[in-house]
Order: structure tokens, then C-alpha cells, then sequence
């Protein structure tokens, strides 16, 4: 890398060290770095006073902290050996034996204590690194640029651009675009994913421009993307999601190590508001939607009603108090992989009953409740997430029901007499063909019920949320790993 | 002032070209493309009749499921074999 530097930014040939005049062990190793010039031909970088620790032409100011910058510095005092314009080793702060064996000579800083860690960089101090950031490497960005007028509000004006989904959203300035991409591996050129409905090809860099505008956290970022990834497929078919007139917008749920890491709530008010992660990552994946892909309300956006939901909805299952295996691991991946389903759904509705003592009788009211999902009379032509809270789960538990028993038990309720749900019947125009009469009807198709398991440790209810047409004529829920 | 980043595709151009209109129909190739949403067909065998009585020869066309967009192939078969394409939402 060093070779590829401009002159200016590069390291010379031997031993070099770097220091600042503001740090007490770099003053303490002052006599140490002229010996070091006599003995070795040391060359001094020092970052805030020119003539530190002498003014003489083997120390060289670093003056817009170039230097510094881009060899990452992150200590003072850093000694460096270079080889043929090239980093060999390091070492950082002061120690008289590693000083005295990286450099091969004896008799080092006599008289000074054997160790003293060093001070921080000034490239790394939070007063400089964003705009060193922005200076060197902001150069890399590539979506457009826009000023703002002196007499516009930034907000206002990212209203008037159509940017925000009717929130504020933050200003994604370019060091904070480069803050959000310290969050991913992955090159900011990197094409995530093509999105609908205009199916433009949409970079890394152009989701963590909307991650920014969503309020994320550069740890957030790895969910977003892959959010957009299992949202842009054409199994999701997110644009059947924007122009149906029903009310569904992609729901989240994140399974895996991932989500204690960037403390997403799975707890108490999993599915509202007042957690960061879990309130941002579904809004960032929207406004990619409406910005990229140009999805747009009364656009190619038809719902009829819409939801709060389709602002952004996503939470983390609670496994850690589920005895069953989670949604990701019900649908073939392994506990330790981090993932996020997505499912075109409604707002949650709740579900109450503060009676059941055993499972089978919890199993069959919840069957009368999804039953009604959508409409009491559309059979398997929708899915529907279920979200058991741990008052209920704990039914089960109790009994030692697993996943696979509660989702056999489940299924067999929701088996029902096509004849109850025929047209006509009870004086209801919708319902059933008559070439059903006689049949056993299932609500849901196989794998059309999803299973999840979170919200607060006291509450006798469940959440359900309602589906959307599924299969190859709307929509199939989609999981992807998150990568860093 | 603060400068910011476009969160958008950048794709809009200020000004679109569009294609430019026939001045009648007579002898061109009229597609016409059922989104595949029920008794769309009976509209477009109604408008078909009509076009045909303009002198124009009609090919028809139907996509895969009314909430997906045409398939690339589709929508190419369409663009290199007609003249001209109607297409419509019915419910």
C-alpha cells in the first residue's frame, strides 16, 4: 500500500518515529530519538510541533496529519522499520527492550524507566478524524454530491427533495457515510442488490447513505444490508409488496448472535418503539425502497390503508427464553449464523387468553384467531406470522411441547369444514367455491405459518401478524445470513 | 452550508424522450398485454375487435402473475414484434 502513497505521504527507508511534543512519554524519549539519529539515521514525524524533539532536517512535520493517517497510526510514539518504501514491524509507547532489540543497538535511554505506554494519535483524536476521514478517503464516495442553500434548513430541504418518509432524517454527510461504512467489509462500490420497482442496481455506499438518513448505527449496517438483499429478490417480489392495495410492507426478524450484539430488543415492547436498532434497520431498508427503487406511495405504492408498520418493523427473537429452536433454525439455518426474515405483513393485532392452563386448549384458541387472519373466509391463499410472548410459550414449555408437536397440533385445528365457509353460507357473499362442499380446508399452507417467539416477561397474549398473497403470485418469506 | 450525499438511484434524467406517436394505426402491429388478472381477457378481446376494425393486426400477450413485473423477455418479445402496446389494469 505504502508504495501507492504520493511522495509526501510516504514513509522513508529505516527506522522512523513517529511523536507529538503533547505526549509525556514522547518528551521523556527525546534524547532517546537523537541517539537513536546518531547511532541508526532515525527520521522523526512529529505531528503538532515542527521543531520536536529538535529542529533539524531528520524531523519532518506531519502537519495535515497525512502521514499519519494513512500508515494508521494510532499511538506516540510509534517506531517504525521501512523497507524499501514498505512497513516492516512496529512497535508502539516505550519499552527499553523492545526499543533495544528492534533496533539492534544497546544502552537505550539511560536513566529513563524501562516502560511507559504511549498517548494517542492526533490522527485518531475525535477532534481531527473525521475530517482527515473526509479529506483522504471521502474521495472514494461516489454518489452525488448536493449543497445545501446557507439559508435552507438541511431538513427541510431533504423534505422538499422527496428524501424522508414524512420523519426527519439525518443529514448523511460525507463523514457520516464514511462512519457508517466502518460498520461493513464490504467495498462501498459493492452492488447489494437491484431495487424495485425500478430495479436499480443499488451499492453498499447507497445503503449506508439511507442507513445514516434512518438514524442507524454504523453496527447496524450488516442488517440493513442484508435486509436489502433478502427484501430484492424475486422470491420476496417487493414490488408485488409496494403496488398491492393491501396493507403490507416487509416485517423483520432477526435471529442470531447479531442481534445481543447490537442490543436489539426482544423484550418488553419488542415489536414498538424505543430501541435504536430495532426501530432504524426496518426504516433504513424503507427509505432504500423509496429512495433507490422508487417506491413511492401513491407510486407504484397502492395500499389502500398502508400501516405504522411500513415506516419500518423489525425485532429480534427472543431465543435465549424460547425452548424451542427459532424461526431461522425452523427454516434450515444454525443457531450460531446470524440472519434476518423477511415477511410481507401487517401491523401485529394481539391475541388474548388469560384462561388456557394447558396447551391444547391455547392451541385451539389461537387457531380460532388465525383463522381470522385477512378474512375468516380466505383459505390458504395467505400466510401469517406468529409471535407467542413467553406467558404463552411458557404453556408449552410446561407440557414439553416442542416446535414440531405445536406445529403439528396447530395445523390439525386449523383444518376446517369447507362447508362453514362456503359462499353464501350464514348470508356471507365471500367464501369458498362449491366444488369444496365436503372438504377438510387448511388455513395455511405447508411452511405459510411462521413461528416467532419474543415480547415481555408478563401478558397472556400473542401477536399476529397477517400475510399477503404467497407463493409464486405474491410473495415468499426470504431469510439471509448477516455478514459482517 | 452542508453538503450531503443523494440517497437516490440518480437515475432520473431531467427530460425523457418519448417515443414518437403514430398517426394511425392502420397496418402496424398493436400488442396488447394481459396483466393476467381475472376477465382482463374479456376487455382486451373487446378492444382487439376495435383495434382490428382500425386496420391494425393485434398480437396478444399475458404475463406470468398480475403482481410481478414482465419478465425481460417478455417485455423484449413485445418491444421487437409490435409497433405499438396497450396495456391495462382490470379488476
Amino acid at each position: 500500500m505504502s508504495s501507492d502513497l504520493p511522495s509526501a505521504r510516504r514513509l522513508p527507508d529505516g527506522l522512523v518515529a513517529v511523536v507529538k511534543r503533547d505526549c509525556p512519554t514522547c518528551e521523556l524519549v527525546a534524547p532517546v530519538l537523537s541517539d537513536l539519529h546518531d547511532r541508526a539515521g532515525l527520521t522523526v514525524i512529529t505531528q503538532d510541533d515542527p521543531h520536536f524533539p529538535v529542529d533539524a532536517d531528520w524531523v519532518r512535520h506531519d502537519d495535515d496529519l497525512a502521514i499519519s493517517w494513512h500508515h494508521d497510526i494510532e499511538v506516540v510514539p510509534t517506531l517504525l522499520r521501512v523497507v524499501e518504501g514498505s512497513e516492516d514491524r512496529r512497535t508502539v509507547g516505550w519499552s527499553r527492550s523492545e526499543w533495544e532489540q528492534f533496533t539492534d543497538l544497546d544502552g537505550l535511554g539511560q536513566g529513563l524507566p524501562d516502560w511507559r505506554p504511549g498517548c494517542g494519535s492526533l490522527s485518531v483524536d475525535p477532534a481531527h478524524a473525521d475530517v482527515l476521514a473526509v479529506r483522504f478517503s471521502a474521495s472514494g464516495l461516489r454518489s452525488r454530491r448536493v449543497e445545501m442553500a446557507a439559508l435552507e434548513d438541511e431538513w427541510e430541504a431533504m423534505w422538499d427533495r422527496g428524501w424522508s418518509d414524512g420523519l426527519p432524517v439525518v443529514p448523511p454527510t460525507e463523514a457520516r457515510v464514511l462512519r457508517m461504512l466502518e460498520g461493513t467489509t464490504r467495498d462501498p462500490s459493492e452492488i447489494a442488490a437491484a431495487v424495485p420497482p425500478a430495479l436499480v442496481d443499488c451499492s453498499v455506499e447507497k445503503v449506508a447513505v439511507n442507513a445514516v438518513m434512518a438514524g442507524c448505527a454504523p453496527e447496524h449496517l450488516p442488517v440493513v444490508i442484508a435486509a436489502v438483499e433478502a427484501t430484492c429478490t424475486d422470491e420476496f417480489n417487493m414490488h408485488g409488496v409496494l403496488a398491492t392495495t393491501m396493507s403490507v410492507g416487509p416485517v423483520l426478524v432477526v435471529n442470531g448472535p447479531v442481534a445481543g450484539r447490537i442490543g436489539m430488543n426482544s423484550g418488553i415492547n419488542a415489536l414498538g418503539q424505543g430501541n435504536r436498532a430495532n426501530s432504524t434497520i426496518g426504516r433504513a431498508l424503507q427509505l432504500v425502497v423509496r429512495n433507490v427503487g422508487g417506491g413511492w406511495p401513491g407510486g407504484v405504492d397502492r395500499a389502500t390503508f398502508g400501516s405504522p408498520a411500513k415506516v419500518g418493523f423489525c425485532f429480534a427473537e427472543d431465543e435465549a427464553g424460547s425452548p424451542w429452536t427459532s424461526l431461522a433454525e425452523s427454516r434450515g439455518w444454525r443457531e450460531d449464523q446470524s440472519t434476518v426474515t423477511v415477511f410481507a405483513g401487517e401491523s401485529p393485532r394481539i391475541f388474548a387468553d388469560e384462561k388456557s392452563r394447558s396447551p391444547e386448549s391455547l392451541t385451539r384458541h389461537l387457531a380460532q384467531a388465525l383463522q381470522a387472519t385477512v378474512s375468516p373466509r380466505m383459505m390458504l391463499g395467505m400466510d401469517a406470522m406468529l409471535v407467542l410472548s413467553p406467558d404463552h410459550m411458557a404453556r408449552y414449555a410446561d407440557a414439553g411441547w416442542s416446535r414440531d408437536r405445536f406445529m403439528d397440533e396447530l395445523s390439525a385445528e386449523l383444518l376446517c369444514d369447507a362447508d362453514e365457509l362456503l359462499a353464501g353460507v350464514r348470508g356471507v357473499a365471500a367464501g369458498l367455491p362449491p366444488a369444496a362442499a365436503g372438504r377438510k380446508v387448511p388455513k395455511f399452507r405447508p411452511g405459510g405459518l411462521l413461528v416467532a417467539h419474543a415480547g415481555g416477561p408478563a401478558g397472556l397474549f400473542s401477536a399476529i401478524i397477517g400475510g399477503w398473497a404467497n407463493g409464486p403470485r405474491g410473495s415468499d418469506p426470504v431469510t439471509r445470513e448477516i455478514t459482517p | 452550508m452542508t453538503t450531503v450525499l443523494d440517497p437516490t438511484s440518480e437515475t432520473a434524467p431531467a427530460t425523457r424522450e418519448r417515443a414518437t406517436r403514430p398517426e394511425s394505426l392502420a397496418g402496424l402491429t398493436v400488442g396488447l398485454l394481459d396483466i393476467s388478472k381475472p376477465r382482463g381477457n374479456v376487455f382486451l378481446d373487446r378492444v382487439s375487435e376495435r383495434l382490428t376494425g382500425l386496420g391494425a393486426t393485434v398480437n396478444r400477450y399475458a404475463k406470468p402473475a398480475f403482481s410481478k413485473p414482465a419478465p425481460v423477455d417478455l417485455r423484449h418479445e413485445i418491444a421487437t414484434e409490435c409497433d405499438a402496446v396497450i396495456e391495462a389494469l382490470a379488476d
